[in-house]
């Protein structure tokens, strides 16, 4: 498939019939989801529910045990360096090297992205993290709050159409949360297809345009915002997983 | 091929200048290499037959255990904080990593030969200027560091992987020690070149081998 054709697809994201095991464990098993462009769905899901093996295997990151994945109309498994043009992933942890500096780290990445005009491009995604004081500071030295930052600014360096984000908020405090979060509307464009994995049910309910609870490996509710009851959701949530994770 | 060498190059440049800030790998083995002669060095007398039987297997000894301690290194620096996975999710071939990996290993490595050459030059009183050495350091530092990277990868997803490391790899890289501890012994005492053409040409072969199955198995190694 070529750029125009992929260009011309009407889903970001197509999974069929996904299941991903690890020996006899199944993390995944039959997952059917479609993600329109420039969709943000929030996957919520206790300890375990497969979250993170979804976003693993969405992001080209680990291969499905069965079943597609194709992303911007590529099938991960047949074209993984194309597919990687095209998305990027912030994680709870940050693929950073301590020992560099914000703009060494930054510089890195976007060498191994082939981005054009990297100088200019660097500042740019570092001031829409607000980083630009903290650009020749060692990552090491920062706090996690702001690595996750910068975390942020490596992956959208790029530009890609399509970002996940996997718990981006484990382990910050409350502080850095509410800085996370305005750092994430910041980087929100109309056209970028947003998949986030969070415990966070109120922010993801508030950030969504769709919500998907995932337990034992299995898509168990999906609603769009707008038929979402966000003030019973705990309890829906609690209701669909037994936890009130 | 431009943007391939380029990213092979960002990689090196990467490793190069985090040994640089944190001197981990580049201390310890050249520390270990040096005790390694320095203790050979009492243990046998200079200037004997028995030191002049045993001097190339010295050097070789030090090279090899020096570089095991330095090849643990190569991907640890990648586990931490996932960042294998950072640089998987780049849109390259995985194999660029694997030779971006490989130059700084082998950089590293003969680095450390560099350096330690001269002094066991000096310890067995023989003369520093040795290019044949030289030649058959780069061409077995070039298989040693081959495999080695591969290796150093593939442990990387094993629990005790400091310990699975050098019992994997060195039964591998026998044949390349071996034959760079006979061509070393060859130009210790100053015979013709037409005596270790055969080690030569066992070195060149494995660095070729190695190096195509390396590269084409590496992918497998860190994706699964």
């Amino acid at each position: 498939m070529d750029e125009t054709e992929s260009a011309l697809t009407a889903w970001a994201i197509e999974v069929e019939a996904l299941s991903k095991s690890f020996g006899r464990n199944r993390a995944l098993s039959n997952i059917d989801l479609k993600i329109g462009r420039g969709e943000h769905v929030i996957v919520f899901g206790p300890n375990g529910a497969g979250k993170t093996t979804l976003v693993k295997v969405l992001s080209t990151l680990s291969k499905p045990s069965s079943g597609t994945v194709r992303v911007d109309g590529e099938d991960i498994r047949s074209d993984p360096v194309k597919v990687r043009r095209r998305i990027s992933l912030v994680s709870h942890d940050t693929f950073l090297y301590d020992n560099l500096t914000v703009y060494e780290n930054l510089r890195f990445y976007g060498k191994m992205h082939d981005v054009p005009d990297l100088e200019e491009n660097v500042r740019e995604v570092i001031a829409r993290v607000r980083l630009e004081p903290r650009l020749h500071d060692r990552v090491g030295i920062l706090s996690h709050g702001m690595q996750q930052r910068v975390s942020i600014a490596r992956a959208i360096i790029h530009n890609p159409s399509i970002l996940f984000l996997d718990e981006p908020e484990a382990g910050l405090d409350p502080q850095a949360v509410v800085m996370l979060r305005d750092v994430l509307e910041s980087v929100n464009t109309p056209e970028r297809t947003i998949v986030m994995t969070t415990h966070n049910l109120r922010q993801g309910v508030e950030m969504g345009d769709r919500v998907v609870i995932l337990d034992r490996g299995k898509i168990v509710y999906q609603a769009s915002r707008d038929d979402i009851d966000t003030v019973n959701f705990y309890e829906i949530y609690q209701s669909y997983t037994g936890t009130g994770e | 091929m431009r943007g391939s060498l380029s990213k092979v190059l960002a990689i090196f440049w990467k490793d190069i200048l985090l040994e640089i800030r944190t001197k981990e790998s580049v201390t310890a083995i050249l520390v270990f290499a040096l005790l390694v002669l320095v203790i050979f060095n009492f243990a046998f007398e200079p200037e004997t037959a028995t030191m002049n039987l045993v001097a190339p297997g010295i050097l070789w000894v030090a090279f090899t255990f020096a570089g095991v301690l330095g090849l643990n290194r190569v991907f640890a620096i990648e586990r931490e904080n996932s960042r294998l996975a950072g640089l998987l999710l780049c849109p390259i071939d995985p194999m660029l990593i694997y030779w971006g990996k490989l130059l700084g290993s082998f950089t590293f490595m003969f680095a450390i030969e560099i350096i330690v050459t001269p002094i066991f030059l000096v310890l067995l009183n023989l003369p520093l200027f040795l290019p044949r050495l030289l030649l058959i350091i780069v061409l077995a530092t070039l298989g040693f560091t081959s495999v080695g990277t591969l290796f150093s990868a593939l442990a990387n997803n094993i629990r005790a992987r400091d310990i699975m490391l050098p019992i994997l790899f060195l039964p591998i890289v026998v044949p390349v020690i071996i034959a760079a501890v006979e061509a070393t012994a060859l130009v210790l005492q100053s015979s013709p070149w037409g005596d270790m053409m055969t080690w030569l040409q066992i070195m060149i072969a494995f660095d070729i081998i190695y190096l195509v199955v390396a590269t084409l198995v590496f992918q497998y190694v860190v994706e699964g």
